[in-house]
This record gives C-alpha cells, sequence and structure tokens, in this order.
C-alpha cells in the first residue's frame, strides 16, 4: 500500500508519493520569471525559503478552461533545492495498493508518460501516479532565453 | 573519531600541501636550506606524531623519507629521481591518511617496495660519501657541527622547532569551517530581519523606533562586515597544489615548464575560492599541455627552452582579477576556426565575420577541442566551456587574450563575495528587480534637461560631454513593447562598457543576500540570482555584464525583424560602441560613441568659412569644422550632420555625409591607417570600416587662432 497526496488540474486527477511531498499549500504573491517558458509560473517565498514554482498543466501540454483559477501548489523537494507544482485544487490522501497500479496506456500523451508510474482506476475516475523526479526533470522549453 | 586523531588528521593534511609545493621549490633550488629545513621539519613533525599515535605503517614512511631527506641535508647532490622517490612517498602518505579518514585505523598494506627503494637511494648516497673518503664518526660530527656554509638555520632549529611555531599560533585559532558558515547564515539572517524593520520603518512618518533601529541597522552592517572578514582567504590557498602539478605534467609531457605565483595573498570568499580552484587548475594544465611548446620546438622559435606559465591575482574594485599567462605558442586562429567548423560551432563563411577576440573565445564553446586525440589532461572537449560557466555562475567572467608564437593569457574576474551585497531596486512594466549597486555610477531622471535620443533606431542619453548607448530593460526581459518611455535611467559600468539601463522607476538600496538561481532557471543569463526582499517579495537580480550583451543584440534584432537564431557573436566584455557614418566616400567610418560630445544637425547657412578654414557657431562659440574630402561639400538643402567633440574646452566639428548606425564591437584595429586623421580599419557589423582618429583633427585645431 502506498500514500498518495492526490490533485488536480486541467479536469485530470494526479497523485504523488506521500513521501516525495514536503507541503501543500496555497498560491500567493508569486514573481513571475521574465524570459522563463510557459512550465514556470514563477518563484515565491514560503517561511524564507525561496521555491520555484512550475505550472502542471503547461508542463504536461494540458488544456485549462479560462477560467480556472490554479491556486494550490504541492511542493517537493529535490537536491536541497524546493520547488512547487500548480494545480487547480489539492485533493486527499489516498492509500492505493500497488497491485492495482496498472502500466500508462499506450496512447498516452508522450509528455505525460515520461513523467507518469501508473494509472489507477478508482471508482470514477482513473488517477495518474506521478514520479516526483520525472516530472520535475522533464524538458522544459528553452524559448526565449537571453544567453 | 577520536579527538586527537582528528586534529591530527587536519594538520597532517594541511603539512603535506606544503612539503608538495616546497620539494617542488627545493627542486629547483637544491642549494636553499631554508626550505630544505622546512620540508625536514614538516616531515619529522609527521613521523613523531605517527610513532606517539601508533601508526606502524606512516611512521615506517616517514622515517624512510626522513632518512633520504637527511642525505640532502649533509651536502649530497639533490637529483630528480630522488625529488621523484619523496614525492612518490608523499602520495602514499596521503592515501594512507585517507584510509585511516574513512576506517579509523590504517589500512593495512604493504609498503616495503617504496621503503626498500628510499633506503636503497639513502644507502647509495652514504656508501659514495665514505667512499669519498668520510667515516661514520665523521658523519655523525656533520650533522651535529654548524659545518656548512650558508646552512646554520638548520641544526639551530632542529631540536627546538616547536618554538617559533608556538609564537605564530598564538596570534590565531583553529575554527571549523562549519562554524563559519553556521556564523554567516545567521548573520544573513540579521540582515535580512533587519531590512523588514527599516521596510516597515520606511512606511512610518515619525516613530521612537527611528533612532535605535538605525543604530541596529548599523551595528548589523558593522557585525556583517566583520564576518565577511573571517570567510576571506588568501587566493594562494586554490594555488598551493599547483606547483606539484605542473612538476609532474611537465615529466609527463616532456616538456620543461615553470609556475610564478605572484599576488598569492589577494584575499576572497572562501566559498568563491572553493568554486574558483577547479577552472583555475584547468586552466592552468591547458598552458602546460595546449599552449607550452616541447624545448626543441621552443628552441626553433628562438624562445628559451623553459616554459612559464605565471599566476597573478589582484583586486580591482568589487573583483578579484587573476590572470593565467603562459609564453607558449598561442591561439592559432586557423586551427581553431578548422575545429570549430569541424565541431558544427559555425560556418567558415560566418567565422571570416568574426574578430579576433571572438575565435579566440570559440575556445569556450561546449564541445570544442583542439587537441587532436583527447589526451588524458585536459583535452576532453569538456573543459573549457565548463570553465567558463562555472565561473559566470558565480557572477564572474573569463576572456582571453592571445599573441601567435608569443603566449596565450586567462583573465578571469569574479567578485569579491557572494555573500551580501548592497543592491538598487528598480521597477519595470510594473515589476521590480534588484540590480547590484557596485556596478552603478549614477542615476539620471529623464525630463527636460535630459532626454533619451536615437539615432537611427538606437536609443542614447546625452550626459554631460558623452553619448551614453541605452539599453530598455523592460525590452531585454520581454515586458513590452520598446517605447523607451522610461523615467529613469541608471548608469552602469561593466568592464569597459559604460551604458544607461532605461527603467520605469527607482526605489531604495538595500543589501541582499543572494542565493543562486534555480536550476530550472539558470539558463537566463540575464539573471544572476534571487532575493528576499524586506517586504518578504522574491525578487530577481540583473547581471549587469549580460545586460550589456543586451545592447549588440537590441541592435541586430530592430536591423533584422525575422526571429531567426541571433547572427550577431555575443558581445564580450571588451566591446566598445561605435558611431558609423559616411563621409567624403563610400567606405563607413566610424569614431567610439563615447568621445563624442553632439551630434549636430546644422544648417548650412550656419556655416561660414574664413580664410579657407569652415567654422560654425556652437553654444556661443565659433569653432572649426573639418571634412574628409579636399573641399568639404555642404548640402545645400536640408540640414548638415556635424559630429562635436570636445576636449580640454576645446570643441572641434567634423562634417558627415550620413549618420549610419552605433555597433558594438571590441576596440579591434586591424590595419594601420594610412594617412594622419585616420586609425585604421576595423570590422564593424562586418564591413571594413575606417576607425578617424579625432586627437588628430584636435590637434588641428589648436593651431588655429579662435575666430573673431
Amino acid at each position: 500500500m502506498t500514500d498518495y497526496v492526490t490533485f488536480t488540474t486541467a479536469g485530470q486527477l494526479f497523485g504523488l508519493r506521500i513521501e516525495d511531498v514536503q507541503d501543500v499549500f496555497r498560491m500567493a504573491n508569486i514573481t513571475r520569471v521574465p524570459l522563463a517558458g510557459p512550465e514556470i509560473a514563477g518563484v515565491l517565498n514560503l517561511r524564507g525559503r525561496i521555491v520555484t514554482v512550475i505550472n502542471l498543466a503547461n508542463l504536461l501540454h494540458l488544456e485549462t478552461p479560462k477560467h480556472s483559477g490554479a491556486e494550490m501548489i504541492i511542493g517537493v523537494e529535490r537536491n536541497s533545492e524546493s520547488f512547487g507544482i500548480l494545480v487547480d485544487r489539492a485533493g486527499e490522501v489516498l492509500s492505493l495498493s500497488d497491485a492495482d497500479r496498472e502500466p500508462t496506456p499506450l496512447n498516452l500523451d508522450r509528455t505525460l508518460d515520461g513523467a507518469a508510474t501508473g494509472v489507477f482506476r478508482l471508482d470514477d475516475k482513473i488517477l495518474v501516479a506521478l514520479d516526483a523526479d520525472r516530472t520535475l526533470n522533464l524538458q522544459t522549453f528553452r524559448s526565449s532565453a537571453v544567453q | 573519531m577520536d579527538e586527537l586523531l582528528r586534529e591530527f588528521l587536519t594538520e597532517t593534511a594541511e603539512s603535506l600541501d606544503h612539503v608538495d609545493a616546497q620539494l617542488v621549490r627545493f627542486e629547483r633550488e637544491p642549494n636553499n636550506g631554508q626550505v630544505l629545513s622546512s620540508i625536514f621539519r614538516l616531515i619529522h613533525t609527521i613521523k613523531g606524531t605517527c610513532g606517539f599515535l601508533g601508526l606502524s605503517r606512516l611512521e615506517a614512511l616517514t622515517h624512510a623519507a626522513e632518512t633520504l631527506l637527511g642525505k640532502f641535508r649533509d651536502g649530497d647532490a639533490v637529483t630528480g629521481e630522488a625529488v621523484s622517490l619523496i614525492l612518490a612517498a608523499i602520495d602514499r602518505i596521503k592515501t594512507i591518511i585517507d584510509g585511516l579518514e574513512k576506517l579509523q585505523r590504517e589500512p593495512p598494506g604493504d609498503d616495503a617496495d617504496l621503503i626498500t627503494r628510499l633506503t636503497r637511494a639513502a644507502d647509495r648516497r652514504r656508501s659514495r660519501k665514505s667512499r669519498s673518503g668520510g667515516t661514520a664518526a665523521a658523519e655523525r660530527r656533520s650533522q651535529q657541527i654548524a659545518a656548512e656554509p650558508g646552512d646554520p638555520a638548520v641544526i639551530r632549529n632542529l631540536p627546538e622547532f616547536g618554538e617559533g611555531a608556538a609564537r605564530i599560533a598564538s596570534q590565531s585559532i583553529r575554527v571549523s569551517i562549519d562554524t563559519l558558515d553556521q556564523l554567516m547564515t545567521i548573520v544573513s539572517e540579521l540582515v535580512l530581519t533587519r531590512n523588514q524593520l527599516l521596510e516597515v520603518l520606511r512606511r512610518q512618518d515619525d516613530s521612537e523606533f527611528n533612532i535605535p533601529l538605525q543604530r541596529l541597522s548599523t551595528v548589523t552592517t558593522q557585525v556583517q562586515h566583520e564576518v565577511m572578514k573571517t570567510r576571506m582567504q588568501p587566493i594562494g590557498n586554490a594555488w598551493q597544489k599547483l606547483p606539484r602539478i605542473v612538476r609532474d605534467l611537465s615529466a609527463e609531457l616532456g616538456k620543461d615548464i615553470g609556475l610564478e605565483m605572484d599576488g598569492a595573498e589577494t584575499e576572497l570568499d572562501r566559498q568563491v575560492l572553493e568554486l574558483v580552484k577547479d577552472p583555475l587548475t584547468h586552466l592552468v594544465r591547458n598552458c602546460a599541455d595546449h599552449g607550452i611548446e616541447s624545448p626543441a620546438e621552443r628552441s626553433a622559435a628562438g624562445k628559451p627552452p623553459r616554459g612559464t606559465i605565471r599566476l597573478s591575482a589582484s583586486r580591482q574594485g568589487g573583483h578579484v582579477v587573476i590572470e593565467i599567462a603562459d609564453d607558449g605558442r598561442g591561439l592559432d586562429a586557423a586551427r581553431i576556426t578548422a575545429k570549430a567548423v569541424e565541431a558544427g560551432l559555425a560556418t567558415e563563411s560566418e567565422i571570416a565575420t568574426k574578430s579576433q577576440t571572438d575565435i579566440n573565445n570559440l575556445i569556450f564553446a561546449p564541445g570544442f577541442s583542439t587537441a587532436s586525440e583527447v589526451t588524458s589532461i585536459s583535452g576532453r572537449g569538456v573543459g573549457m566551456d565548463v570553465v567558463r560557466s562555472n565561473i559566470e555562475q558565480i557572477g564572474g567572467s573569463v576572456d582571453v587574450n592571445s599573441d601567435l608564437g608569443c603566449g596565450t593569457s586567462f583573465v578571469i574576474k569574479i567578485p569579491l563575495t557572494l555573500a551580501i551585497v548592497p543592491a538598487l531596486i528598480i521597477e519595470v512594466a510594473g515589476e521590480r528587480f534588484a540590480f547590484p549597486r557596485l556596478s552603478v555610477l549614477e542615476l539620471v531622471r529623464i525630463g527636460s534637461d535630459h532626454r533619451i535620443e536615437r539615432i537611427k533606431s538606437a536609443p542614447v542619453l546625452r550626459l554631460r560631454q558623452k553619448l551614453l548607448p541605452l539599453i530598455d530593460v523592460k525590452d531585454a526581459l520581454r515586458l513590452g513593447t520598446n517605447n523607451a518611455a522610461g523615467a529613469f535611467v541608471v548608469v552602469v559600468q561593466t568592464g569597459n562598457q559604460l551604458f544607461g539601463a532605461i527603467v520605469d522607476n527607482l526605489f531604495h538600496t538595500e543589501e541582499i543576500v543572494i542565493k543562486p538561481m534555480s536550476s530550472k532557471l539558470r539558463h537566463i543569463g540575464i539573471f544572476s540570482g534571487m532575493t528576499i526582499l524586506g517586504d518578504g517579495s522574491v525578487t530577481l537580480v540583473i547581471d549587469p555584464n549580460v545586460l550589456a550583451q543586451s545592447l549588440a543584440r537590441a541592435r541586430s534584432r530592430t536591423k533584422v525583424p525575422t526571429d531567426t537564431a541571433e547572427e550577431k557573436p555575443i558581445g564580450r566584455q571588451d566591446a566598445v560602441s561605435f558611431l558609423t557614418f559616411r563621409a567624403g566616400s563610400e567606405r563607413p567610418k566610424a569614431v567610439p560613441l563615447s568621445i563624442i560630445s553632439r551630434i549636430e544637425e546644422v544648417d548650412y547657412r550656419k556655416i561660414e568659412v574664413t580664410d579657407g578654414q569652415y567654422i560654425m557657431q556652437y553654444r556661443g562659440e565659433l569653432i572649426p569644422l573639418f571634412g574628409f574630402d579636399r573641399q568639404p561639400r555642404i548640402k545645400k538643402e536640408a540640414a548638415q550632420p556635424v559630429l562635436v567633440f570636445s576636449e580640454q574646452g576645446r570643441s572641434i566639428g567634423l562634417l558627415v555625409d550620413e549618420i549610419l548606425d552605433i555597433a558594438e564591437e571590441p576596440f579591434d584595429v586591424k590595419i594601420a591607417g594610412e594617412g594622419p586623421g585616420a586609425l585604421g580599419y576595423a570590422l564593424i557589423d562586418g564591413v571594413t570600416t575606417e576607425i578617424i582618429d579625432v586627437g588628430f583633427y584636435l590637434k588641428r585645431s589648436g593651431s588655429l587662432g579662435r575666430a573673431a
């Protein structure tokens, strides 16, 4: 059994293993980063730590309806750096059996496939389990950077 | 770990590094008794402590090394072989010490091979000495009597070598690095909290908190400075291992290379020192490997067979400048070009338009290496670009200069400290950014006194007698259209380039703690780091060097309105702004923008002729006008562009036909001028341009009397 922190973005339910999650907090006072790609939402100050916030929908090329106010941030620590994954809503912690995890469908978008460890079929929806490292490692756009 | 053992490990590690450097020096100065006695002292101390701690392997090794060293003290010939043997012993000792640290006891092993060779080398000498007439007794006597000329220090110091050391030791104490780092972190917190309090105070008019808070602020700054001083270390620490490395490389490569070090006492922040150690070592290896030629090659070229690598360090403003120079073969543009084309970094035609400096800089491109085969030393092709990116990551820069056949020199510029710096808070397009205060010369408010003017499409500011090229920060950050309607100009100096940054608003100056950019954002070169301001907001810190490079880029973007990759090579720090114009011939001419006082559009009727000399009215004076033709043709229609230059109260004007543009190029006059009035020709924007010698015209004006 593994505990997953679940969250929703662009209408899709995702989960991260609870060991990989540092905190979950509400988005506020974010500083935008000029010249960064669309997947970078910005940087913010969380109790003295600078957190780089990544917009999950943009990172995975998901379509978001215009009015969706992405509000919650899942905090993840990696290589002593603080990152935040910006999502629409945070859900509850679910305990799921590893046996129930199925491989990602063949027709899954390649980017998403790169970050996912599998899917769970829940009662009324499908949960995509993400790997924290691979999600953060996803090749980010290098557009319009002034080198 | 046992406290005694821990201390032994720390001290011995230090001593061993010292011995390395001393041995290399001793090899070159075999008559230097002081160096020898210092080496002997160090080995002897290590041996003594090993015996005390029961470290038998180490004791045996140091004893054998000490015996051989003793032979040198007796006056025996110092051979490279013997020194190598002792160095090998030192290396073995280091390995054992490493094992000791990990296992808390000596690693099992056998040093019989090394000890035998050491003993045999010592014995050989002893037998040679007895053959030459000495007896065992005479030997012992010579060890006790100060018989050797110039070596009295050796004998006297040996039995009591503890004393001198104690006197120096009492002026300093050992503090663990962790303690200092912790102290620095706490002081940074203190600075941030002080900033927060000042921020609150700023919003209130009068408060009884004012005076005590100002006092607190002063004291905090003092603590900050004192703690930062504890972090300062002499750069010689990073150079310690280099003499040994160069010696070993010389042997390996079959070359004769000497290392000179100057300015080893120059201090910089410990953190910066750590980060710069590896790049420095790599550059030195590069000089030894690729720069210095073999002795045969050097003699054939008329150079002394021994090549020299020279390290020098000095403080310049808020930076430490380190130069690594060699007197080797220099950079060969042809070979670099060939390698760059082969590695797919650029096409031949692109390189043809590059200046010498730009071609030299290709050696820093990723994937580049002129080693014909990858050597284990430095030809991996991943070296130089990592050197540059490591140095740029700490806010520094590295440039290369070279003279074919004479040598190459690398110049590294790094900030004194990474920790806390004063920053100017600016606002652009509603967003706030931090700008390092050290690079800011002055602040100018745009208004009736100072207006942003345009030359073609490039914005400039007339500031006193200079024309300053401007960069719109909003544009550099792609935060809005380039309308240059900003309200303030921040005058910035980076390297050779003086320019102005247009911003919308200026706030206060704040001492900030710069944190490195997040790994996902590091590729955005224009920001050197991030910080949390007193009001808690995360603010990005702009790198003025990279902003300066935007000057060239903005120019090329307005000329070629497509989104294709930038064709202009990245301007380096030695780039200077030139104004190009046409006058008297089709070939364009240019002068450095910074020496132009004004660009006037003069009504032809205001130009008069007196005694064959054109003059015009300028600010209440009559100044001479020079043209580039035999007979300067004054346009009878429209306005005549005139470049005005002023120096020491004198002004002159140069008549031009048409102003072309502003370009950033290194000041690299390639071909000397044919006649007076021109410095020569240079490549500006890929076009051969004549660089005008304004001084010539200013001198000519001096010989003319003031027109009535």
